[in-house]
């Protein structure tokens, strides 16, 4: 690139530069003055002193929720959920995309199977539908509501049915001839070349399902049973609309003396804060396989 | 040598073979025999599908009965598109619909164009770290759920927030974001922006980069200038990609986006914050009126895949773009 230094154009860096650091702060800030909130004193809290930066220090906050078996369990729940949502989903899109991909076989039924999916990923039955029909397969109020609908992401398998298609089909036509059966090609060939893609989907999978809060507080009746992010639901978005932020929840649980000095919007910071941190540690290293994924797709057979 | 010889010759004969057995199309016991695992391979997902996506659509037929949990479908009596009437020539009908429309609108054009600008703006940074470090704080958002960006904004944008600290330090009086029928709609619409804009702009950053650099180039030699350069080669090179996702937003006309209301929702602002989803969640599901909320829930799942299909028909003519 041609580089200009003319006065006009370091008034366009600066004015690039600026506007660029505005929105970094704008998308910034609003979790500083919640992380500053959650480390303050309660009483800076309580006379709303705080903005960017905590008052009077200290880990109290965190402590208490360390302490609270409903959000342990909760924060439990959730990672049982990533860990077996995202296996499932794998496994079934893998097993999924290499039939679909593999065009020069002649496979009865495969174009009416495409449809169904393609069907099935834009046409949904709506709420009450799905419930009921959840209902009679026996599926509410356990732990498998979470991950089996959901197995089969249409949309993520269709990203790695034509990531395979991209795959020369000389490969396994050749193992074929070799002697190689189906799932062998696909575990030995398919599975090695398409390694990054599928950790791509699966980190998809896995924010999709560390994310994921409302069929928890649908299909789910206990909520010692929610995830995460229904518990935060309840905690943080049910008591404000109430208006008495979590003071039923954690009384008489705890100690009394430490509870007059909790307050709870201080302690809803601090689960907001715990509830976001995996994303916010994990993002930074692996945003180049997101963006990647926005790609995936577009790789044409 | 014999060997390599003969290679020439079967292959033009393999191929015509290979062509004859596709025509022929083989009995199914041949196929079944040779790629029974193909088959088997589909399972998982044929079963999934049954359970997950074929079958709850029987439920839609709640929309056309009473419904009575105790009878069961085939118990309640059948009303017709009595459902449907009731919920048209209701009160909320009205604004439900201009709610979704009007939301949904408003996150569409504003969003499609935030991302655009930013990318314009951010492609135009030379310094990798500070390109790389703006990239990642302003995708996160866009990995957090509404419940927690909800916590958040709720804790900024309340009376008492930081915003309205700051608003009022300015001299001006508090505004009410989240309890104010007349604003409720365009906070969420600029909230779903401010989670959104970062990551919308990714797309048009990666057909950015696909730009053949010698073309700025030339345009440079030509004594094209920086808007020079954004108008008449930005740009053109990344119509393509707008075309398509003007194309592809079609299908989200009805979609003003379900989590986030519902986070947000409340009684005060329910005429002008309540969408199609929320209420079919409330009404149907909270309330138990099952048969009017699949009614509500069926309208809007038909009408929507129209608008998802007739957006894929358009990408496919217009911008070359096939799902598969």
């Amino acid at each position: 690139m041609v580089e200009e230094r003319r006065a006009s154009d370091i008034i366009a860096n600066s004015i690039i530069w600026l506007v660029t650091l505005l929105l970094v702060c704008l998308c910034v800030l609003p979790f500083v003055a919640v992380i500053a909130k959650s480390l303050s004193s309660a009483e800076a809290v309580r006379t709303n002193q705080v903005n960017l930066w905590p008052i009077g220090i200290n880990l109290d906050n965190y402590g208490f929720l360390m302490r609270e078996k409903a959000f342990l369990g909760a924060f439990g729940v959730s990672v049982a959920r990533v860990t077996v949502g995202v296996t499932l989903n794998l496994a079934v899109i893998a097993l999924t995309a290499y039939p679909l991909s593999q065009d020069h076989l002649h496979i009865p039924g495969r174009t009416i199977f495409k449809v169904v999916l393609v069907f099935g990923m834009l046409f949904q039955g709506g709420l009450i539908p799905t419930y009921l029909a959840y209902k009679s397969l026996g599926l509410l109020n356990h732990f498998a509501v979470l991950v089996l609908p959901v197995a089969l992401n249409i949309f993520f398998a269709i990203l790695i049915i034509n990531f395979f298609r991209g795959i020369p089909k000389e490969l396994s036509e050749s193992a074929l001839m070799d002697g190689a059966n189906h799932f062998q090609i696909l575990f030995r060939i398919f599975l090695p070349l398409s390694l990054p893609s599928l950790a791509t989907v699966g980190l998809f999978a896995a924010v999709t399902h560390w994310n994921s809060w409302f069929d928890g507080i649908i299909f789910l009746r206990f909520e010692e049973q929610w995830p995460l992010q229904s518990y935060l639901y309840n905690q943080v978005t049910m008591r404000r609309l109430e208006g008495t932020l979590m003071s039923s929840q954690f009384h008489g649980k705890t100690d009394p003396s430490f509870l007059k000095d909790a307050t709870p919007e201080a302690l809803a910071a601090a689960m907001i804060m715990i509830g976001s941190i995996p994303i916010m540690l994990v993002y930074p290293f692996v945003q180049r396989y997101f963006v990647r994924g926005l790609t995936l797709g577009a790789v044409k057979g | 040598m014999a060997v390599r010889s003969s290679v020439p010759e079967t292959a033009p004969a393999a191929a015509a073979l290979s062509e004859a057995y596709e025509e022929r199309k083989p009995p199914f016991r041949t196929v079944w025999r040779q790629h029974w695992m193909i088959y088997a391979m589909l399972a998982p997902a044929a079963v999934l599908l049954i359970l997950f996506h074929l079958y709850p659509l029987w439920g839609l037929s709640i929309a056309f009965v009473k419904y009575s949990a105790f009878k069961g479908v085939m118990g309640s009596p059948f009303v017709g598109l009595d459902n449907f009437r009731r919920f048209f020539e209701g009160p909320d009908a009205f604004n439900i619909i201009r709610n979704t429309l009007g939301i949904a609108l408003g996150k569409i054009i504003l969003g499609q164009a935030a991302g655009l600008a930013f990318a314009l703006t951010i492609n135009e940074i030379r310094h990798t770290l500070f390109k790389r470090v703006a990239q990642t704080t302003t995708t996160l958002p866009h990995f957090l759920s509404w419940v927690l960006i909800g916590g958040v904004m709720v804790e900024i944008l309340n009376r008492s927030g930081i915003v309205n600290r700051g608003i009022e330090a300015l001299g001006y009086t508090s505004i009410s974001f989240l309890g104010d029928p007349g604003i409720f709609p365009y906070t969420m619409i600029l909230l779903e922006t401010w989670k959104e804009f970062g990551w919308g702009a990714v797309i048009y950053l990666a057909a950015l980069a696909g730009i053949n650099p010698e073309t700025y180039e030339a345009a440079a030699v030509d004594g094209a200038g920086r808007w020079a350069r954004l108008r008449h080669v930005s740009i053109p090179g990344i119509t393509p990609i707008i075309a398509l996702l003007a194309c592809l937003s079609l299908g989200y006309v009805l979609n003003a986006g379900f989590e986030q209301i519902l986070v947000f929702i409340n009684p005060i602002v329910f005429s002008t914050g309540d969408i199609l989803d929320t209420y079919v969640y409330r009404v149907g599901l909270l309330t138990g009126e099952f048969s009017l909320g699949t009614a509500v829930g069926m309208f809007r799942s038909v009408v929507g895949f129209v608008l998802v299909w007739l957006s894929y028909w358009l990408a496919d003519r217009y911008a070359n773009y096939r799902i598969f």
